[in-house]
């Protein structure tokens, strides 16, 4: 039998790194304050989770700027697209292989 | 007799345990799609909120109704057209649509502020915003159509302009938010193109389209989405 365990991403064990990717699939550009108030997290615990996403090369920043505050948005990149479309399609076999 | 309760019990608790990871996958799964959802969609409108802006609208047709009533009597009986008779009825008919309007937008705005609430989403985030938005370019460019019509006292298809810019609107939010509303659309588009073929019944049209269609899709999402809430509580 396959390990079920195969094809699932260890980037995506954390429930906030999760939901920022689940956020950002569907919608092109996000700001941090969006996503801080959709996922209902700290500043902090946030950034951590947003800078090892960037680090995995999943996700795009951009910083911008509304007036003198500063707009950082985020945006999923191809591969992070596609680290993600596979880890659900891992997900989904786990539950038809223990069937 | 011992080595088969053993495997038993083994059986049971490897059996036991992938049920339990099946749980969580799955929880993860449903996770991701509520947050997919709740992202990109807008999910707290309310039903109530479509019946109160319809039974506004059906009031301020019953008003428009009686000020142009009045204003045949008048036309009628005063011996024909006067401009000043003709820019009060118009400036009686733009304050009444505004207040009509004003009154529609507090009133669903309420009802759709209690559902955010008691689900404990926030009203205000980045799908209301992005649904807002894509509601107001129809309707602002219907708006100021409508007004450059009335400059030019070319009030026939005043109406039919209202009913299918609402309509276009409504059909560019529904990727927003609840996609039923997009048939609702649909139908406030159909019914103001037949209103261009009878001009003279407008209000009626209006009324149809912006009272009765509210009235009837309010009392249908609300069936759809609110009923088992309240029947929760």
């Amino acid at each position: 039998m396959k390990n079920p365990i195969n094809g699932l991403n260890k980037v995506f064990d954390n429930r906030i790194r999760l939901g920022v990717m689940s956020v950002l699939m569907v919608n092109e550009e996000v700001s941090f304050n969006d996503l801080k108030q959709m996922l209902e997290v700290t500043d902090g615990n946030l950034a951590t989770h947003l800078v090892n996403l960037e680090d995995n090369g999943y996700i795009k920043v951009h910083k911008g700027f509304i007036g003198r505050k500063t707009n950082t948005t985020y945006a999923v990149t191809k591969s992070g697209e596609k680290a993600f479309s596979d880890h659900i399609a891992a997900l989904e076999n786990m539950i038809k292989g223990v069937k | 007799m011992k080595y088969k309760i053993l495997m038993i019990t083994l059986y049971y608790k490897v059996l036991f345990m992938s049920r339990q990871n099946q749980l969580e996958t799955l929880q993860e799964i449903s996770d991701i799609k509520r947050i997919m959802e709740r992202s990109s969609r807008f999910i707290s409108l309310s039903g109530l909120s479509g019946i109160a802006a319809g039974l506004c609208a059906l009031a301020g047709a019953c008003f428009a109704n009686n000020i142009l009533n009045n204003y045949y009597l008048e036309y009628n009986h005063g011996g024909g057209y006067t401009d000043k008779n003709f820019e009060s009825l118009k400036i009686k008919l733009l304050v009444l649509a505004g207040i009509v309007l004003a009154a529609a937008l507090i009133l669903s705005f309420i009802f759709t502020w209690r559902r955010a609430k008691q689900n404990h989403l926030p009203v205000w985030d980045l799908t209301a915003r992005k649904l807002m938005w894509n509601i107001l370019i129809p309707l602002i460019a219907g708006g100021l159509f409508i007004l450059a019509m009335l400059q030019y006292s070319e009030w026939r298809f005043v109406a039919p302009a209202c009913l299918i810019f609402y309509g276009l609107a409504l059909v560019n939010g529904s990727k927003y938010t609840l996609t039923d509303i997009r048939y609702l659309g649909y139908m406030e588009i159909v019914l103001g193109l037949v209103n261009t073929q009878f001009t003279g019944y407008g209000l009626y049209f209006w009324a149809v389209g912006f009272g009765i269609l509210h009235i009837i899709y309010g009392v249908l999402m609300w069936w759809k989405y609110e009923r088992q809430a309240v029947k929760g509580q």
